[in-house]
């Protein structure tokens, strides 16, 4: 199979939408949650979509063949809280290796049938690695300023479990992704290298942070510029944002990543800003129209959508992309 | 986006990735442009005896200021260091980085993690989510050490200072700096793969001139081997603490300050780009003595035999010329022009009289003196303050010689006119009515932003504090304003400033509203006043911005544009706050009372008071005051900021502030000598206990009150209790007997006729600084108090030892919450508080009908004694509890959400 950096030259590649939107749409019940395995757990289930990679792995499956239809080149795995941090609160931390394992097995499946399916457009499969619902460099008590909820290092040992996993599971890139707190990314990414290390391996690892809202920083406060600067000390594959905003809020912050870094650049944005009932409502050819913006601009590598987009949001943007030439100037780091 | 931008983004970025690159909140990159990169080292518990006291002492939140105070003195990165035997340096890190990070003022810069421990660097680059700078590691303990480090603090994502240190020593010619920098620079690029844009030579700074022979080229190997590292290690940068070479010279700062300089000239020159410097320890190159700069430069760079001994001559005569000062009266012998314009911008009104005569005779008409000569020399005090070259102090001294030339002058005008009616007079910028409204006393701020505008050619019709809205619209429209401030400090005052927009907008006025004042925000200027009147409406909260306001609001070109921009503004803010606010959860009162702050009621706990009932003071030693005035608010009500007494030294305001306090020393030693103000006391100790969960039952003279206190309802974390100020008296049901006390003190009496009389004698600048001391001193008398009532007549603190710093962080035991303040911040209970105390009747300070304290520089408050009792704010509060509220106090529900409005969730 054809190395991703060499793909990444030649043109845009296209990253899948979002898999809650598409499991919502199952309406899945506490029971279908719980399956047979685990209709005893002692508290509930129901929201835990990771899990449903083992209660419901054919639904994941639909989902990931549904975007690798709409042309998708890279999907990501249904791993976003696949931590013991995130778990705690099913208190499923101990199935934290199998969900991570069993997910990436299931994207690989697909992609790989894909890929043999059409040799010159192999699919890529992403172990995605979400944030966990703890803050390393902030403190969730306004009292207390100098309190932490989370360590360095449970993040750094919960990370390097989540990581260990995807790999076992076969998949070909790590996505660091909605990096609210840098902090919390640093921990991860000290996980990755330690994984590498000691595996010998060389995953490549996609970094994608967010941008909370107007103020043009990330929730812990750095703007993009200070962002990218944290996050550049190991050599990785693509640098970017994903989530909070819409594709065009998103533009000036991609402007900074694309003239400031030799990184590949991405985006992964939400369908619009959400609704007043909390909803993403913008169509497909809505978002189409503002990631040309980026294509014309030249400023990413890689698009995709996060929350609030399906498969025919990805099917706009892979016909998009078609014609346009991907950013330039990615010196050394896709050698 | 531009296309000439767009561009931009294709040129050839590997150059530029080859810069040493930091980041705190934002980013900081070293380009070969880049001036000296400064790194601030006053958080260095080596360096700093004040930052190793207040880290020892656990004073966080001060030792927080120390690095604010580098950083917004130009500090680019902040050195932190707490590598001291007595205190455990790994947690101070930790707890120091992690409440820096909490500061995004400061945050924004990035961290230098500086320790000789390998686990003090490593559990500070564990909390840092910035790129940082660690400080530092060398080959002293070998290379496989060196190398482990090295790929550990890569990995945490940090750049690293190397120490020209290795397993023989340190270096300490060109030949060692050389080869350990090379050796070092070799391991960590090819080896560890380390970014040599990453790697920051530390080259030994040693002292010079100490009188030996091996000692004598310390700083020309330095500047040397600096060189050499820039030119053949490519990419890396060279640092190093400069007061080191000066060593020999502790005790002679112009010798020292001229070594500096010498030396970063030098440095720099050869390649030194960033380093530890103190600025006030820095001569400018150029304005060094010619003789000192030779001298200087024959040891710097180790041009003679015999420098050192020549500097060492030639310092003795160096020593306290510095200090020589004198007052300096030439520019008396300038043109007349500026004489007054000097005279304006210096705040000097002793020639003033003399020169106004001069230039009164040089004139058709007198109004041309207003008019030309005053007026030039305003023009250029308002741009010099406009650009942050004067502050607040200044303008309102010039503004006072402005007055007194004014005056002088005004009788010439009034006869003139009598023989000429027609001649028009006076060109004003513009008439601004200012009052502070309905209910409240407060008016500092209100003069002072008064004093800036008329300095800057605005008619200004004060009517002063207290002033009904009908009082505000008749004069508005019988002077024909073009502008109306309002200013208040307590919260009432906010329905007021509603009230009278309302009244304007009903009126049809078209003047722009400012408004101003310590409870005031762009929050609810923009929510709740702007909503109610169509013209403008601008929160101006600080005098230099008042004069750009008013400026755009009047000037025909600009105001039109300026107030659909300030409306628009608003708007999107009000949309902002509006999102923003549905975010946060609260507890039913029901719930938030089920989490109340829980205390294990213990009998040893409640200390039984040494002398109970109402006790008077009459007419205290205002000597007994001194040293319980706290002077930091001092300062920042004249709008100069930072923390007495390091604002006296600060490299921005310093000078400025010695000044003022100066002032302020010499205008409070003859309050005291001349006891020009009275300060009185009423306070009372009763038996107390908590009744129905949030009121709290006292008895005084055999008659029962009840304070009602409010409670927290925002939602917090499990475990987190939602306060009420009830929860720190025993509850009666536990059959423990409580006790609480009450109080009001002042420092007023006697103020507003003194300002008065200043005023009277156009001399504002006292004005404000009698009500500025006199608020300080209520304070300090409440601090006094307090601490009476700990020690002695509550007695529950007897052994307490405290030092007035301490008091000023509320290191004592108990608390002193005050009515209208964040724990209760309910105006009304200061009605029972008098009612309970006999306020008025026994010192006569009263309430207004917006319950201010007249006179204004009055404190008044409960004393709460358990040690678990504690300062919190109220936060929001929601309809279930206004409606509890209103029930126990027996009051419509209307009022008392008129009462509590400023902490109604509006969500």
């Amino acid at each position: 199979m054809k190395d991703i950096r060499s793909i990444l030259k030649e043109r845009v590649l296209v990253l899948d939408g979002a898999m809650g939107t598409m499991l919502q749409r199952y309406k899945f019940t506490e029971e279908d949650f719980r399956g047979d395995r685990f209709k005893d757990w002692p508290s509930p289930l129901q929201g835990n979509n990771d899990l449903l990679s083992l209660t419901q792995p054919e639904a994941i499956a639909t989902v990931h063949a549904k975007y690798l239809e709409a042309g998708a080149d890279i999907i990501e795995t249904n791993t976003f809280s696949g931590t013991t941090i995130a778990m705690a609160d099913y208190h499923m931390e101990d199935l934290v290796y199998e969900l991570n394992y069993e997910s990436a097995r299931i994207a690989r499946k697909v992609a790989d049938e894909f890929t043999a399916k059409e040799p010159d457009k192999p699919r890529f499969v992403a172990g995605s690695i979400g944030p966990t619902n703890k803050t390393a460099s902030m403190s969730p008590d306004v009292n207390d300023p100098g309190f932490r909820a989370v360590s360095f290092d449970e993040l750094r040992i919960a990370y390097k479990q989540q990581v260990e996993a995807l790999v076992d599971g076969g998949v070909d890139l790590l996505l660091v992704e909605t990096i609210f707190d840098t902090l919390n990314a640093k921990a991860a990414l000290f996980a990755i290298e330690e994984v590498k290390e000691e595996r010998k391996v060389d995953v490549p690892v996609m970094v994608s942070g967010t941008i909370t809202d107007a103020s043009g920083r990330t929730l812990s406060g750095q703007t993009a510029e200070a962002f990218l600067i944290s996050v550049s000390h190991i050599p990785i594959l693509s640098v970017g944002f994903n989530c909070a905003l819409g594709a065009s809020q998103l533009v000036p912050h991609l402007e900074v990543l694309s003239s400031k870094t030799d990184f590949a650049v991405s985006a992964h944005p939400n369908a619009g800003l959400p609704n007043a009932f909390g909803e993403y409502d913008e169509t497909p050819e809505q978002m189409a129209e503002q990631i040309k913006e980026y294509l014309e601009k030249g400023l990413v590598n890689i698009v995709g959508g996060c929350c609030g987009t399906t498969p025919e949001h990805i099917s706009a943007m892979a016909s998009l992309v078609k014609g346009f030439k991907p950013r330039k100037s990615l010196a050394n780091s896709l050698e | 986006m531009s296309d000439a931008s767009n561009i931009r983004t294709t040129v050839n970025h590997s150059q530029e990735s080859k810069y040493l690159k930091l980041s705190g909140l934002e980013p900081l990159i070293v380009t070969p442009e880049s001036n000296f990169i400064n790194v601030g080292e006053r958080t260095n518990v080596a360096g700093s005896r004040k930052f190793l006291r207040l880290i020892k002492e656990e004073k966080f939140e001060e030792a927080l200021d120390v690095a604010r105070h580098q950083v917004e003195g130009g500090a680019q990165v902040i050195d932190i260091n707490m590598d001291d035997g007595l205190i455990d340096g790994k947690e101070s890190m930790v707890k120091y980085l992690n409440l820096l990070m909490a500061e995004p003022d400061i945050a924004r810069v990035p961290i230098m993690i500086d320790s000789s421990k390998w686990e003090i660097i490593e559990a500070g680059l564990q909390v840092v989510q910035g790129k940082s700078v660690v400080n530092s590691i060398s080959l002293k303990e070998g290379e496989e050490q060196f190398v482990q480090h090295a790929k550990l603090i890569r990995r945490y994502g940090a750049a690293v200072i190397v120490m020209a240190f290795d397993e023989v020593g340190q270096a300490d010619n060109f030949e060692r700096r050389v080869e350990i920098a090379k050796r070092s620079y070799d391991i960590l690029v090819n080896e560890v793969n380390f970014a040599p844009e990453d790697i920051i030579f530390d080259l030994n700074v040693f002292p010079v001139a100490t009188g030996m022979d091996e000692h004598r080229r310390n700083a020309l190997d330095f500047i040397e081997a600096t060189k050499w590292v820039r030119e053949n290690l490519p990419y890396c940068s060279v640092s190093g603490g400069v007061s080191n070479v000066s060593f020999s010279f502790r005790g002679n700062n112009p010798v020292r300050e001229a070594m500096h300089s010498v030396f970063l000239y030098y440095a720099i020159k050869a390649g030194m780009n960033m380093g530890i410097v103190n600025p006030t320890m820095l001569e400018v190159y150029d304005d060094i003595p010619k003789d000192l700069l030779e001298h200087v430069e024959d040891v710097i760079l180790d041009r003679r035999d015999d420098a050192t001994e020549r500097l060492l001559d030639f310092a003795e005569s160096v020593v306290g010329k510095a200090k020589e000062n004198k007052i300096d009266l030439s520019w008396r012998e300038e043109p007349l022009q500026n004489r007054i314009t000097r005279a304006l911008v210096k705040g000097i009104d002793q020639y003033i009289v003399e020169d106004v005569e001069t230039a009164r005779k040089s004139v058709d008409n007198t109004i041309e003196v207003i008019e030309g000569h005053l007026m030039t020399g305003m023009n250029v005090v308002g741009d010099l303050f406009g650009s942050g070259k004067m502050f607040l102090p200044q303008v309102v001294k010039s503004a006072r010689v402005m007055k007194k030339a004014v005056a002088y002058l005004l009788p010439y005008i009034e006869e003139e006119k009598k023989n000429n009616p027609d001649a028009v007079s006076g060109g004003s910028a513009g008439k601004i009515l200012m009052a502070t409204v309905k209910g409240d006393v407060h008016d500092i701020g209100k003069n002072i932003v008064s004093v800036v505008l008329a300095c800057n050619n605005y008619d200004i019709i004060d009517l002063g504090v207290m002033v009904p809205p009908e009082k505000i619209i008749e004069a508005a429209k019988k002077e024909n304003v073009d502008v109306i401030g309002l200013s208040g400090l307590i919260t009432p005052s906010l329905d007021e400033m509603v009230f009278l927009a309302k009244e304007m907008q009903r009126q049809n006025f078209n003047v722009p509203l400012l408004i101003g004042g310590a409870t005031t925000s762009k929050a609810h200027t923009a929510v709740k006043i702007d909503i109610e009147y169509q013209n403008a409406v601008v929160h101006v909260n600080d005098a230099s911005r008042a004069v750009t306001v008013v400026g755009d609001l009047l000037q025909k070109e600009t105001s039109e544009t300026y107030k659909q921009s300030i409306k628009l503004d608003y708007e999107t803010f009000r949309d902002k706050f509006k999102n923003r606010a549905k975010h946060k959860e609260y507890r039913s009162i029901e719930d938030a009372r089920a989490n109340k702050f829980q205390i294990d009621w213990k009998g040893t706990d409640l200390v039984n008071p040494n002398s109970m009932g109402i006790q008077v003071i009459d007419d205290l030693d205002l000597n007994k005051l001194l040293p319980f005035i706290d002077w930091t608010p001092f300062f920042r009500s004249w709008e100069l900021h930072g923390r007495f007494p390091d604002i006296l030294t600060d490299n921005v305001v310093g000078e400025q502030a010695t000044e003022l306090f100066a002032d302020a020393q010499e205008m409070l030693k003859e309050v005291v000598e001349k006891k020009l103000l009275k300060a009185k006391a009423v306070f009372g100790l009763f038996k107390a206990n908590t009744i129905n969960e949030d009121d709290i039952e006292i008895e005084a003279d055999g008659k029962n009150y009840i304070f009602r206190t409010l409670r927290q309802q925002l939602k917090k974390r499990d475990g987190v209790p939602n306060f009420a100020l009830s929860d720190f008296i025993a509850p009666k049901n536990q059959g423990l007997q409580d006790y609480i006390g009450c109080f009001c003190v002042s420092a007023g009496f006697g103020t507003a006729e003194l300002a008065a009389e200043y005023e009277k004698n156009h001399d504002d600048y006292n004005a404000i600084l009698i009500k500025a001391l006199a608020d300080r001193l209520a304070e300090a008398f409440a601090e006094y108090l307090h601490k009476e009532v700990r020690v002695d007549y509550w007695g529950y603190a007897k052994e307490e030892q405290l030092s007035n710093e301490d008091l000023i962080n509320e290191g004592y035991k108990g608390i002193r919450p005050a009515p209208g303040y964040p724990a209760c911040p309910d105006h009304l209970e200061k009605l029972t508080l008098w009612e309970v105390l006999g306020v008025k009747e026994k010192i006569g300070v009263e309430l207004t009908e917006s319950l201010a304290m007249w006179p204004a520089a009055s404190v008044s408050g409960y004393y709460f004694a358990h040690p678990e009792a504690r300062y919190f704010g109220l936060g929001k509060i929601k309809e279930d509890q206004v409606q509890d509220y209103a029930a126990r106090k027996g009051m419509p529900i209307a009022d008392a959400k008129k009462w509590l409005a400023p902490n109604i969730s509006e969500d």
